[in-house]
């Protein structure tokens, strides 16, 4: 038995059915797959906003609209990897945490399943701002007012992954919660909002830079005064700012996640992942004032490094969610222990010899019209369907067509329901029933 | 009994996941499976063209990338939100269900997965490769030959699918014989692929009919060429359609002997089965007259009139997608779990303890004089709300009234009687999960309800109360 306080913590079973893989590999699926669908996330985020802001500078300058409109043009591709990326983690998490996030999903549940229409619109008002582009040409605020909902948007529907994230670690909370502003309001959803954000614009510029530096990217005839340097260098200096202030998120999410989950092993893990950001952000300053190639070897050397740095926040982020939910899952798994020994005794209950009831006393017949007939049928008032006072003389004497009757009946009574057919009723039964129903006398 | 139980007391659970997932089966079938074979081979017709006619082949080849664009924007939008929105739906709906077909099917849904990545790709390959390919005749070829990989990729998650569907109405495999290749040996599983793939194809066609007629500019003189082809295309499909149809409406009823008290019990699968061979009769005629009308004279296509067969065979599908709701009942995992989320094998307990003890989101375990209305709310919460609401679709009270008829208020004895034997008569309900005072209660909250009715509200509005379980 535990020991903790157990006052308005919720207990429930856990499902009775075996993991479909060990754990450990469940997890590194998990965490695996997570991260990749989170990079398309955040290029696809991230790449909306600076969109947004690259159109928004065309309008002075029309290279940055060109520029705008080469980086919509990921968008689609991105958007689209990162939904499909999306349900290797989803079936993983429905697994591993099945009774966590089901139970947080149903909590914030109407603003939950609106995810599925926003995301629809928000991708399909994308489309619409990529492919009017040369239409909207004249019409800026217009063509800005579209892509602004979109990115709006983008920018919005996070907090719903976030909220339900962070809901389903603590159990204990479930019964103040009142719909989704209450979850959103827990602590740490902000601070893993505001890390996330900036994780998705880091990411981005490095994305971009790459995009752009690579060989088969020919700025002639797109851009005036545009150099191919000076985009790369727009990317990297993004990079470099989002990675540097996460140096002010990182430790307030860390600083604000509530003590239980909380380790000297995920103390240390987040603190190498914080020592490679340093090293990210060292070299990035070089690579920005050497203006090396892209790619090249400090641009490897920096993605190396970021690659290690994400897999460093991704394995502490499990890490947290585990220790957590630890004491709730021993306490899980004791009760659903439990409550499988108490339907075993219940199973074995049955098959003790039955204390003499009103039941036991019944002929077949009256067995068969007790658990069937009485639904629709009261020995002298209308119920669904005639007493029984006013249907039985209508088969005195005559058994064969009521047993008839009650295999595939039909409609006498037009101010009452059809009654329903009983096909699958044996000879026997229907000998039995048929004796007892005009055997009775009903008054 | 193990999760807070979203509610939509007006629309149903069970509706919000049929709008989603009609939604996405239609998108899926028609724009996906049926379109990438159409779409390719109008583009290998421009192809063939323009070696002897390039301004010809040019036009099919340009009005072929436009149906891919418009197929494009909606499957990689609606229709994957839809996909993942089915999830989201179905474990918001059910969710203890959703949780262990979860465990079992992993692997299956994970291979799905795959495919339905390589999917993606390929139709993003497809599309977005389009202008390019039109630099060079080698270019043109890969891209057909991608066009070619995208309806393999798009046909085989249908193909996948169905399978995984197929087992999961499979009563005996369930419990018996954990393997998915029961699934595609389920006596359903041809069938329903005979019929799915030609049905896709024809759903395709008649949309793109109707896109053509309307995107394509009536001077153009390669018009009619290409109303012709499509009207030709379905017109090559409807004698498969037909036939899978009509392979299918014969198998239902033989594969459903294994649930046959479930099945032929019901007048409403009876008055479902007697007009579906209505619909196919009419839907296929439609389909023949289009396809004819269209190959033989396609200037007389009426433009405005090609919505009708668009929906046809929408409804077409859509009529035989409810043979699932009843092979499945009571159960929404055959024989192992009810529809109500709680597992056959648990009911003894729950009939000899009660439910309430047994959850820790409701505020009492036993049921006394005072809390007899809000023990009715919360075993109605728990033994009744996947499938009904309190007033809105598919309502307990109306479903009621129906039968008792509204002069005399509903009375509660007789609601008793009937809750605890219904299952006998009404196939598709499962039995009360509950003991003798839960019954009462929930009789009492029912009549209640009828005399003063009050919204339920879910989880997502007022929360959950939670208590502690002793164990």
């Amino acid at each position: 038995m535990m020991l903790t306080v157990l006052n308005q913590i919720p207990v429930p079973k856990d499902i009775p059915l075996p993991m479909p893989l060990p754990e450990w590999l469940l997890v590194i699926i998990l965490v695996f797959s997570f991260l990749l669908h989170i990079l398309f996330i955040n290029i696809m985020i991230g790449g909306g906003v600076l969109t947004f802001w690259y159109e928004l500078k065309g309008k002075k300058n029309k290279d940055y609209d060109n520029l705008a409109r080469e980086i919509a043009a990921t968008i689609t591709v991105n958007k689209s990897l990162a939904v499909v990326l999306g349900v290797a983690p989803l079936l993983s998490i429905n697994v591993l945490y099945t009774l966590y996030f089901y139970s947080s999903n149903a909590l914030t549940g109407n603003i939950w399943i609106s995810i599925v229409p926003w995301v629809a619109v928000s991708f399909l008002l994308f489309y619409l701002h990529k492919y009017s582009w040369d239409r909207l040409a004249d019409n800026k605020p217009v063509h800005l007012g579209i892509l602004g909902i979109a990115v709006f948007s983008f920018l919005l529907i996070p907090f719903i992954f976030l909220t339900n994230i962070n809901l389903m670690l603590f159990p204990e909370r479930w019964g103040e919660i009142q719909g989704f502003f209450d979850a959103l309001t827990l602590p740490n959803v902000f601070p893993r909002y505001f890390h996330f954000i900036t994780a998705s614009m880091a990411v981005t510029g490095l994305f971009l830079a790459f995009w752009f530096g690579r060989k088969g990217f020919k700025t002639k005839g797109k851009f005036e005064s545009l150099s191919k340097n000076e985009i790369k260098k727009q990317m990297l200096n993004l990079a470099l700012v989002a990675t540097g202030l996460q140096f002010i998120f990182g430790p307030l999410l860390f600083l604000t996640l509530p003590a239980k989950g909380i380790t000297w092993g995920l103390f240390w893990v987040i603190l190498a992942g914080a020592t490679l950001a340093g090293i990210v952000l060292y070299q990035l300053w070089k690579m920005i004032n050497a203006q090396s190639n892209i790619p090249g070897k400090r641009f490897y050397l920096v993605l190396g490094l970021f690659t290690f740095l994400v897999a460093f926040m991704g394995t502490g982020r499990h890490m947290y969610r585990e220790s957590a939910l630890s004491t709730h899952k021993k306490m899980m798994a004791e009760r659903t222990a439990a409550h499988w020994d108490a339907v075993r005794q219940a199973h074995e209950n049955l098959l003790l010899p039955q204390v003499e009831s009103e039941a036991g006393s019944y002929t077949p017949g009256q067995n068969i019209f007790q658990t069937n007939c009485v639904i629709c049928h009261a020995p002298a008032t209308r119920l669904i369907g005639p007493s029984m006072a006013e249907a039985v003389p209508v088969y005195e004497n005559n058994a064969d067509a009521l047993k008839q009757w009650i295999k595939e009946p039909g409609r006498k009574r037009m101010d009452y329901p059809p009654m329903a057919g009983f096909p699958h009723f044996t000879e026997k039964q229907l000998t039995d029933v048929a004796n007892y129903v005009l055997q009775t006398e009903w008054n | 009994m193990d999760f807070p139980l979203f509610h939509l007391d007006f629309m149903g659970n069970r509706m919000l996941v049929a709008v989603i997932a009609i939604l996405h089966v239609l998108i899926n079938h028609a724009l996906a499976v049926g379109f990438a074979p159409l779409v390719t081979l109008l583009e290998f017709r421009g192809y063939l063209k323009s070696k002897t006619k390039p301004e010809e082949g040019k036009v099919w080849d340009e009005t072929a990338r436009k149906l891919m664009f418009f197929a494009f924007v909606i499957t990689t939008t609606v229709g994957a939100l839809t996909g993942v929105g089915i999830w989201f739906a179905a474990s918001l709906a059910n969710p203890a269900s959703l949780g262990s077909l979860i465990r079992v099917f992993y692997f299956a849904w994970f291979t799905e997965w795959i495919v339905f990545v390589l999917e993606v790709i390929f139709i993003m390959v497809y599309f977005l490769t389009w202008k390019k390919s039109n630099e060079s005749p080698k270019n043109k070829r890969r891209h057909i030959l991608f066009g070619v990989w995208l309806s393999i990729f798009s046909w085989l998650t249908m193909a996948i699918i169905v399978g995984i569907l197929g087992f999961m109405m499979d009563p005996g495999s369930w419990v018996e014989k954990n393997s998915l290749v029961t699934g595609f040996l389920n006596p359903l599983y041809l069938p329903q692929l005979v019929f799915r793939t030609p049905v896709a194809m024809m759903m395709a066609g008649t949309v793109a009919l109707m896109f053509v007629a309307y995107v394509m500019k009536k001077q153009n003189q390669w018009k009619t060429g290409i109303l012709k082809y499509i009207s030709f295309w379905i017109l090559l499909w409807m004698p498969v359609a037909a036939s899978g149809a009509f392979l299918y409406y014969w198998h239902i009823p033989r594969a459903m002997i294994g649930n046959l008290p479930v099945a032929l019990g019901t007048q409403q699968f009876q008055d479902w089965y007697g007009s579906l061979i209505t619909v196919m009769i009419v839907v296929i005629a439609i389909g023949f007259t289009v396809g004819i009308l269209g190959t033989f004279s396609p200037r007389r296509l009426p433009k405005h009139l090609l919505i009708i067969p668009v929906i046809a065979s929408f409804l077409f599908l859509g009529t035989f997608e409810r043979i699932r709701e009843f092979i499945r009942k009571p159960y929404v995992i055959g024989n192992y779990m009810y529809a109500n989320g709680i597992l056959v094998e648990e009911y003894p307990l729950y009939k000899e303890t009660g439910l309430l003890p047994h959850t820790p989101y409701a505020s009492m375990s036993t049921i006394t004089e005072s809390n007899k209305l809000a023990a009715g709310e919360a075993v109605f919460t728990l033994a009744c709300t996947r499938c009904h609401t309190t007033h809105g679709i598919s309502s307990v009270v109306r479903k009621f009234e129906r039968m008792y008829g509204t002069e005399n208020p509903l009375n509660e004895e007789a609601m008793k009687v009937y809750m605890q034997n219904m299952h006998n008569v009404r196939h598709y309900m499962p039995p009360f999960p509950g003991n003798d005072t839960e019954l009462n209660a929930l009789a009492a909250y029912l009549a209640e309800q009828q005399k003063r009715p009050k919204t339920l509200e879910g989880p997502q509005i007022k929360g959950v109360d939670v208590k502690e379980i002793k164990y």
